[in-house]
């Protein structure tokens, strides 16, 4: 048995919730002393068994504990640093979580202290910039990016190389590189995560962007809700600049290149490419028209290529491994891997990458190890809210740009949520309206008017309020949301709504024709009863009702008065017995 | 408006301001820096911002209202910041806003009457996998249910502030 070299603690924001702190307080205190190294990683990816802890032997054998809590660390100090044996029954269990994973993004992120750039440049960090800088032009850099066909991680999926062609052949002497970390889809941690655990990533690859646009300037653009991304971002780029990968110069190339953080304000609509200059520039983050295209016409009227965290953190590894080894991963049209992050009803949620062409069955069922509670696999809600719902029936569809657009979704940022047979579709989808609605911006009517009609009638009809007309008219104004809309938010905003009547229609018309929610969520049309041959008359559900809805029945057994009843669902919650249904 | 463009504290601010550059893009920092300051966004802050950038005041005043962050009245000692992301939804966000909104006797925006907590809902902090979430300044609790909530707040109470 190798000696114990390491103990390293998931300390991505997630991590810090789910409460690694004291264990990390508690490995750093008994092991201050030795030669056993105790430090902070970024996201290991395996968010269902946090807080995670991983023993790392001189031979490099690492074992991941998972969920650690301060008594467990206990036994992890003493039977495993200090008595060299395995705590078998500690270990977190993966089941088949990484089978089918390729890591590239992702490479480093939960392996490596984000931040030290020691330890990024140890496994093959920055290697990338020096061979660009020493071994290739420009035109060769774009033409190695092409090649590999990276496209857009962002959501649209356009050519990386494409993208960054248009903005080179333009003739202005200043030109700006921007990183999208605004990230605002709900259901998305991606870029949060990418930021958090290996920020240097990012950083290289945007300075060869730089060099291959021919860019003085980068500007990175972090939500402010991820406090702890903007900080490590910033102590990354004063770590590259000490060591002369940022500045004048680099590398004693004649390219020079620096980098700034501008913190987002909270407005989803910034996401998209134009919101996001306005908003840099300090203006309302209020999208326009493209043409001009921000690559010739950008950040105060100079070249700017936008690129997506993920994008970005591909960039290094293409250079360091070549396009070839790229393009061998993924689908005709859509190579690579893509990072998604597993939330909802699934038992392994987390930050997963998968090669492009998996299928959406795979990806939930075996990477994301199926749905607990043994509830059936209803849906999945990919690209957030500009995306689509498909249903468990589509399980077969690769995932990649094409197929997914092709039945009504899109690849989106990464946010993937999984929905069970408990999930209304129709409430879901007036979710996800209603955050469209309330962040757009206001510039382009149907999206401004549209949206807010559309919910209405959604409202209405998970209300009990709802006509069979309502239908076809949903349909209709959510066409001409698309139709008529500037940016990618109205173009998109429908998505949720028409994927779910074209898929889940039967739902639709039980809440507008039988005032009934098959998926039983909708309060307004449901109904609480006590079972009397199930009751043991203890009352608890009596003490919790908040209106005092429910009284003692003729014998023993309580009942709900249902004018009262106000379907908060609390006596359900309470009933030790399972008395209470809903239907 | 009584208020002005003098003071002590614009004077501090102005003092922290001069380390961006003296233009439009400065706005939203200047803000963010402000209210970081001072929890919220004071009128007398949105003059000085004007002044100092050569933006018009209502165009300040504009940009501040565009932005989800920016407040303009006090709040509370802790700002409680509940996740309706999509995957905390999922799982049941709405019974928690309930609960808070019943446990502080305050709407979505408003601050408790001792002035301790602030309740606001935002969309998204990234911790999905630990559905469903809440903020309290900076730190974050996950899997949340009522009991973890009351727990939670009664141990803010206990210090008191």
């Amino acid at each position: 048995m190798s000696q114990v070299a390491e103990v390293q603690v998931g300390m991505a924001s997630c991590g810090i919730a789910a409460g690694a702190e004291p264990v990390f307080q508690f490995f750093a205190q008994n092991l201050a002393q030795g030669k056993v190294q105790v430090k902070p990683v970024g996201c290991l990816g395996m968010c269902f068994s946090e807080p995670l802890v991983a023993v790392v032997t001189e031979d490099g054998e690492r074992f991941v504990y998972g969920p650690v809590d301060v008594k467990k660390a206990e036994r992890i100090l003493a039977e495993h640093v200090r008595g060299g044996t395995p705590v078998e029954d500690l270990l977190a269990k993966e089941n088949g979580f990484f089978t089918k994973q390729v890591r590239i993004v992702l490479e480093n992120c939960g392996m490596i202290d984000p931040t030290s750039i020691d330890e990024y440049i140890r496994r093959g960090g920055y290697e990338a910039l020096q061979k660009v800088l020493r071994e290739m032009t420009p035109a060769e850099v774009i033409e190695e990016i092409t090649k590999s066909g990276l496209r857009g991680r962002g959501g649209a999926g356009f050519p990386t190389g494409t993208k960054w062609s248009f903005a080179a052949k333009e003739k202005d002497p200043v030109k700006f590189v921007v990183c999208n970390g605004d990230e605002g889809d709900p259901g998305a941690f991606m870029d949060r995560s990418v930021l958090e655990g290996d920020p240097h990533r990012v950083i290289e690859g945007m300075i060869i962007a730089g060099y291959a646009i021919g860019a003085q300037e980068g500007i990175v653009y972090v939500r402010a809700e991820y406090p702890l991304a903007v900080r490590r971002v910033r102590q990354a780029i004063a770590a590259a600049e000490a060591r002369g990968f940022l500045g004048r110069n680099i590398l004693g190339s004649s390219f020079s290149f620096r980098i700034t953080v501008k913190e987002g304000a909270g407005a989803f609509v910034c996401g998209e490419e134009t919101a996001l200059i306005a908003s840099v520039e300090g203006k309302r983050g209020m999208p326009r028209r493209r043409p001009p295209y921000p690559a010739q016409h950008g950040l105060w009227g100079h070249p700017t290529v936008i690129n997506n965290v993920e994008t970005l953190a591909n960039v290094p590894w293409i250079i360091r491994h070549g396009w070839e080894a790229f393009a061998r991963y993924g689908t005709e049209k859509s190579k690579g891997t893509k990072v998604f992050a597993l939330a909802g009803k699934v038992r392994h949620s987390g930050l997963v990458e998968i090669p492009m062409g998996l299928t959406l069955g795979e990806l939930v069922l075996e990477v994301g190890g199926g749905i607990p509670g043994g509830k059936a696999f209803k849906a999945v809600q990919i690209g957030g809210p500009s995306g689509g719902c498909l249903p468990a029936a589509l399980a077969h569809v690769p995932v990649d740009y094409e197929s997914l657009k092709e039945h009504g979704a899109i690849m989106g940022s990464g946010g993937l949520i999984v929905m069970d047979e408990d999930t209304c579709m129709v409430e879901v989808a007036r979710f996800f309206l209603d955050f469209t609605q309330k962040e757009s911006c206001g510039k382009c009517t149907f999206c401004r008017v549209g949206t807010k009609r559309m919910l209405e009638i959604l409202s209405g009809i998970v209300e009990g309020k709802g006509r069979p007309e309502d239908l076809e008219v949903l349909m209709d104004l959510g066409q001409k949301v698309k139709t008529y809309s500037l940016c990618g938010l109205g173009q998109t905003a429908p998505n949720p709504v028409l994927t779910t009547l074209r898929y889940f229609r039967d739902e639709y018309e039980a809440h507008v024709r039988e005032k009934r929610c098959p998926a039983r969520v909708c309060r307004a049309l449901l109904t609480y009863r006590i079972e009397p041959e199930l009751c043991r008359d203890c009352k608890l559900c009596t003490k919790a009702c908040p209106v005092g809805a429910i009284v003692q029945g003729a014998g023993k057994f309580q009942v709900i008065q249902e004018e009262k009843c106000i379907r908060c669902g609390r006596c359900r919650e309470v009933c030790p017995f399972g008395a209470v249904s809903v239907r | 408006m009584s208020e002005k463009t003098s003071g002590p504290k614009v004077h501090a601010w102005l003092e922290e301001f001069r380390k961006y550059p003296k233009n439009e893009s400065s706005v939203i920092p200047l803000l963010q820096l402000v209210q970081e300051r001072e929890g919220y966004v004071p009128a007398q802050a949105v003059r000085a911002i004007a002044r100092y950038t050569g933006v018009r005041e209502a165009q300040v005043y504009g940009v501040a209202t565009f932005y989800a962050q920016f407040r303009f009245q006090p709040r509370g000692r802790h700002l409680i910041r509940l996740c309706q992301g999509t995957a905390c939804h999922v799982q049941g966000a709405d019974s928690i806003l309930d609960h808070l909104k019943e446990k502080l006797k305050v709407e979505e925006g408003g601050t408790t009457e001792d002035g301790l907590f602030t309740l606001e809902v935002v969309r998204c902090l990234g911790c999905c996998s630990l559905a469903p979430v809440m903020m309290i300044d900076d730190t974050t609790y996950g899997r949340l249910t009522r009991r973890a909530v009351d727990k939670v707040l009664a141990e803010y109470r206990k210090e008191g502030k």
